[in-house]
């Protein structure tokens, strides 16, 4: 391994490269993540009894969520929204994209393109924020239906979970657009006049051809769209109400209200495993590998 | 109307659609700014103001969140910087085994949700006697922005020519020389632009630095903590100022991109790479 850095970069910058590379996936990736997981599987201890006859391991923390039907009800909750979110992102970008990728001219499309970077730039909070200030009693949603007549008295959009969810395809929309148009735009456009010229409709060239190929594409957005709504804690805080909420809430309240943080990691770890296995089912379900994803 | 004429009028109605959506709410929140109301909304209009500004200016708590906001974001992109460049040479350099396993584990930190990354750091830099703060904040940030650096360098050197490197070689430079006249000149674009993203990603992260920051407050989570107590359209302010900030970035990013891509005669690939960015 270092034989071939070093025959292209010399021993020193060699050293240099394999000392960052070491910081960064064992001091910031793996040993956090493998402490995490012990302290999930330690009980809370005062200070006092760690290292002693108490310390050892147990599945404890782990049955906590299996023994609260609140916390399960919100663990699920937080499950389903999300895929909820994911469906709605691919649904919104997917017509987009392919406008993007295969109608529009280089120049329209450039435009678009920077029309849609300018919003992914700035904040999450403030995006959320933004929905915020529509969503809220007195706000302007509310405002516009009334006096349209649609609606007699002011909605409540915050108390319940649908702000949320809103502010969470909006928030999120841009992490689905950009991986599905990169991987539309790849396909040769010849496929497309080809499967027309055979006789195929749109729907069936949509479903036979470009989405097939899209493939690697969706798998991303969908895995970035369901780990960024899962893993929120901006969203459900801002446009949430206390009665709706979500699993990453938790887990923050373990942390810094309950003090129980081996109680926090083990719900934590529960959150990281529920957004592996979508990955996985992701990755099966596409038939796509690592390779393809984040390209 | 043929149907594909109203095919292609439902698509434009489409497109235009999906930008009020995308816009709407952003252009909402920048009106509220000048309106005088207590609450930030712009129904109804109490009257243009610009009081509100002043009354951010004057406040001392979102100063000092800035000045720790710009603090750690620098300090991420000093040590996220070398860390991503480092680890994209090893990738486009190292053939053989556990080189998949590497890529993945480079990877996981961006399919890991930024309050795990966050809840993992505290507790493990807490076990060695570090607590929350501006530092470990860099730390935590520091974990997954190196990912985008790494992405972002990677695609630059896929394009690079080996070649010039042997060419060098066989002239009889050194491999130091080789590497500070070749090879980093050329990735020199990638680097900056990858700088300009780890600042930005560092700025606005909220998941990840809500666990670790301690005592300390940063720019984003003042903004969300006054959202949820003592909110006044003096947010408003801050958001239409850090909003024009961005489009400002944006647009020199975009325009030093397009450049170089006219430059290199290379177009559409470099897409990728902006866009790798900000997954």
């Amino acid at each position: 391994m270092f034989k071939q850095l070093s025959e292209r970069f010399g021993p020193w910058v060699s050293l240099g490269i394999f000392l960052l590379m070491f910081l960064w996936l064992v001091m910031l990736v793996i040993l956090p993540q493998i402490l995490m997981i012990d302290y999930s599987l330690r009980p809370n201890l005062p200070p006092s009894q760690i290292g002693g006859p108490d310390d050892q391991y147990t599945l404890k923390n782990y049955a906590t969520l299996a023994n609260n039907a609140i916390h399960q009800s919100i663990f699920f909750k937080t499950i389903w929204s999300s895929v909820l979110v994911t469906v709605c992102t691919l649904v919104v970008c997917y017509p987009l994209a392919y406008y993007l990728a295969k109608v529009a001219t280089p120049r329209q499309a450039a435009l678009c393109v920077l029309l849609l970077i300018i919003p992914f730039w700035i904040n999450e909070i403030l995006r959320t924020f933004s929905w915020f200030i529509i969503l809220s009693y007195r706000g302007p949603l509310n405002a516009l239906l009334l006096s349209l007549g649609f609606i007699d008295r002011p909605i409540r959009f915050l108390s319940g979970d649908g702000g949320v969810i809103v502010g969470m395809v909006y928030a999120y929309i841009l992490f689905m657009i950009f991986p599905l148009y990169n991987a539309i735009e790849s396909l040769d456009s010849n496929q497309i006049k080809a499967a027309r010229n055979l006789g195929s409709g749109w729907i069936r060239t949509h479903y036979r051809i470009i989405i097939p190929h899209a493939k690697p594409g969706i798998a991303t957005g969908c895995i970035m769209v369901f780990m960024l709504s899962a893993g929120s804690y901006a969203v459900p805080a801002l446009l949430g109400s206390p009665g709706s909420r979500w699993f990453t809430q938790i887990i923050y309240n373990w942390f810094f209200e309950g003090g129980d943080w081996n109680q926090g990691a083990a719900y934590a770890f529960i959150l990281l495993l529920l957004c592996i296995g979508f990955i996985v089912l992701m990755m099966r379900l596409f038939k796509v590998g690592l390779g393809d994803i984040a390209r | 109307m043929s149907s594909h004429s109203i095919l292609k009028w439902g698509i434009r109605f489409y497109i235009t659609l999906f930008f009020l959506y995308l816009f709407t709410p952003l252009i909402i929140m920048s009106a509220a700014t000048f309106n005088d109301s207590r609450f930030p909304t712009i129904s109804p209009w109490r009257g243009t103001t610009l009081k509100w500004f002043e009354e951010l200016w004057q406040d001392s708590g979102m100063w000092q969140a800035l000045g720790n906001s710009a603090i750690i974001a620098a300090g991420v992109l000093l040590i996220a910087v070398p860390i991503g460049v480092a680890c994209a040479l090893f990738l486009s350099t190292y053939r053989g085994n556990g080189k998949n396993f590497l890529y993945g584990l480079m990877l996981s930190p961006l399919l890991t949700p930024g309050v795990i990354i966050g809840i993992s750091t505290l507790i493990f830099w807490r076990s060695l006697g570090v607590s929350g703060g501006i530092y470990l904040t860099m730390i935590a940030q520091t974990t997954f922005i190196a990912a985008y650096v790494m992405l972002m360098i990677l695609a630059r050197l896929q394009r690079f020519d080996r070649t010039l490197e042997n060419a060098a070689f066989s002239l009889g430079a050194s491999h130091f020389q080789v590497f500070r006249r070749i090879l980093l000149p050329y990735l020199m674009p990638a680097i900056l632009s990858a700088a300009v993203i780890a600042f930005l990603q560092s700025f606005e992260n909220y998941n990840t630095t809500l666990f670790v920051k301690g005592h300390d407050t940063t720019l984003t989570i003042y903004i969300a903590s006054k959202v949820r107590t003592g909110l006044t359209p003096a947010v408003n302010a801050l958001g239409l100022i850090l909003i024009l900030i961005t489009i400002l970035f944006a647009a020199a990013y975009e325009v030093k991109r397009r450049h170089e891509a006219r430059q290199a005669q290379i177009n559409p690939e470099t897409d990728s790479e902006s866009i790798a960015g900000k997954q």
